[in-house]
């Protein structure tokens, strides 16, 4: 499954920041400076998005013939992803080897036989390997490149490449975790519920911008405390009661999670919790077109929703039948691009289509359910812009970052925060036996 | 330009301004009463328009589809307090007939925050097609 690129040139590992020192022991604080430092941001583009975790990168189906190309993100860095001419994924820095400018400008494209970098003209063949330079013996003997120069040392970097289910994942580590071992079981089977077995449709692409430090974005996706509360859309209709079925799942290493609801056919009565806790979701508000809801059985099992994180910055989320990829990247300390791909797929029925492209209102920067969190990590951002010397509270459901039952915990926040850890090499509480 | 088709540019200039002046005053309860119970809205990107992907940021195929938009925003969802001024550009009529008119017009849509901080929001054309 795994393709490996070559020719890494070792990185100088930064020295250790001394703002490591200060992070605290337990899992259930995270001091606001970690949203708000250049020199955080910066050790986790070099030990996150250039360390050896994976990051999706594009569907299979992006660059389905040889010669097919897309550009993609992992942190800060802009990536090409190739089919070579045989049929093999590939994927390289878009960067020049010669001044560093980008090699493709555009999003995607086809039939390419390699690239040439628009600045002066250094070419590059689908891998990502330098194959020629532009005047590199000079003209009429004058001027050119040193006789010892050799193509072969130079080239963007290259990421290993591995692909699940028609998702393609990459790392810049080419002696890291198999996607496989990276991902677990749990995990791995949680993708295939979605997606293993059929041909993905893109029914849509829009990117959301956010105005708040990527893991602040992470966070809320791993927050299955706040769903059912800041988000009214969901909970008077029913699409995510805490008291419905559901738990949530945490795998070992912290950094991944799946949280689920499924449909309780015993208990259909939920919701006393929100009337005591007067909580805004207790309305009585209604569709005038409820159509907007009507789905189909999709998956056979009952489940209405399936949010699933691959740490760092990639999701995939199942809300009835709005199936869709969100890939997260970083801008800067304070702002963060949320690329959305609205998914269906190729056995669809004319009925299924408009039903997908109906619950797509749910999702993204206008979405019945997702308009929240496209400003609710802004409200963070801002509040917590004159309290560097103070923390989040991270203490529901305890201290651990384990798979629990109920959703009213912030287990995989911490989960999040403990393979962030793990990453930056900060030591994690031993965790007691389960 | 004939008489018909002046009549029918200022038709159209003016359903535009009517329809953008609702927006900015905040009358959004009046906004699903310029479609037609069997409408068809959507917001897409330039991109998705381009390549002909289905879904976009909004999609509607009734009145009621747009009335819940607005519920929503009233009652449901949770967004800091702003407001937008649209400026839309002259119209091109791209075809009519006898009970059928097609144009689109360029807009651009500030924001306003309740601090004053002014955004461009979006820009783009309305394709009425």
């Amino acid at each position: 499954m795994d393709t490996e690129g070559s020719d890494t040139s070792p990185t100088p590992t930064a020295t250790q920041p001394g703002w490591l020192a200060h992070w605290p022991e337990q899992l259930t604080r995270v001091p606001y400076w970690a949203f708000q430092r250049q020199d955080v941001y910066a050790a986790e583009q070099e030990r996150i998005f250039r360390g050896p975790a994976w990051h999706y990168l594009c569907l299979e189906a992006d660059t389905p013939e040889p010669g097919d190309w897309r550009t993609t993100f992992v942190g800060d860095a802009s990536v090409v992803v190739t089919r070579n001419a045989k049929g093999e994924i590939r994927a390289f820095e878009n960067r020049c080897s010669h001044r560093g400018a980008l090699i493709c400008l555009d999003e995607k494209g086809k039939g390419n036989k390699g690239f040439s970098c628009v600045y002066h003209a250094w070419t590059y063949d689908l891998e990502g390997t330098l194959t020629g330079v532009a005047f590199q013996k000079g003209v009429k003997g004058k001027g050119g490149m040193a006789p010892d120069f050799k193509l072969s040392d130079h080239g963007p970097r290259k990421l290993r490449v591995a692909t699940l289910h028609g998702l393609v994942f990459g790392t810049f580590t080419h002696d890291g975790p198999q996607l496989d071992d990276y991902l677990g079981d749990e995990i791995t089977s949680r993708i295939a519920r979605v997606l293993e077995g059929r041909k993905p449709v893109v029914l849509a692409r829009y990117t959301q911008a956010l105005p708040n430090n990527w893991k602040l974005y992470v966070e809320n996706v791993k927050d299955s405390y706040h769903a059912s509360i800041l988000h009214l859309f969901f909970t008077t209709f029913e699409l995510n009661r805490l008291s419905q079925k559901g738990a949530i799942i945490v795998d070992e290493s912290g950094g991944h999670h799946v949280s689920y609801s499924a449909i309780d056919r015993k208990e259909r009565t939920a919701g006393k919790e929100y009337a005591q806790q007067n909580i805004r979701s207790e309305s009585q508000y209604r569709l005038a077109d409820p159509s907007l809801l009507s789905g189909f059985e999709e998956f056979g099992d009952d489940v209405t929703l399936q949010i699933l994180t691959v740490f760092p910055t990639f999701v995939l989320q199942q809300i009835q039948n709005c199936v869709a990829i969100r890939q997260l990247a970083p801008r800067g300390v304070n702002e963060s691009d949320l690329h959305w791909t609205i998914l269906g797929f190729e056995t669809d029925t004319p009925e299924q289509r408009l039903a997908r492209l109906k619950q797509a209102n749910l999702v993204g920067p206008a979405g019945f359910i997702s308009m929240e969190d496209g400003c609710v990590g802004g409200f963070v951002q801002r509040g917590i812009a004159g309290a560097l010397d103070k923390s989040a509270v991270i203490e529901m459901g305890g201290d651990m970052a384990q798979s629990s039952e109920s959703r009213v915990t912030e287990a995989s926040i911490r989960g999040f925060r403990k393979a962030w850890r793990t990453h930056m090499g900060i030591a994690n509480p031993t965790q007691a036996a389960p | 330009m004939t008489g018909d088709m002046q009549a029918l540019y200022f038709k159209m200039s003016r359903a535009l301004a009517d329809y953008a002046r609702c927006i900015d005053d905040d009358r959004l309860e009046e906004w699903p009463s310029f479609f037609v119970e069997n409408c068809l809205y959507k917001v897409t990107t330039a991109d998705n328009h381009c390549e002909g992907l289905e879904a976009g940021v909004i999609f509607a195929n009734s009145r009621g589809m747009l009335s819940d938009r607005i519920s929503a925003l009233r009652q449901a969802n949770i967004y800091e307090r702003q407001c937008y001024r649209h400026l839309i550009g002259p119209p091109s009529i791209l075809s009519s007939g006898d009970d059928d008119l097609r144009g689109e017009a360029a807009f651009m849509v500030a924001r306003i925050m309740r601090d004053g901080t002014t955004l461009l929001f979006a820009t783009g054309r309305y394709l009425d097609i």
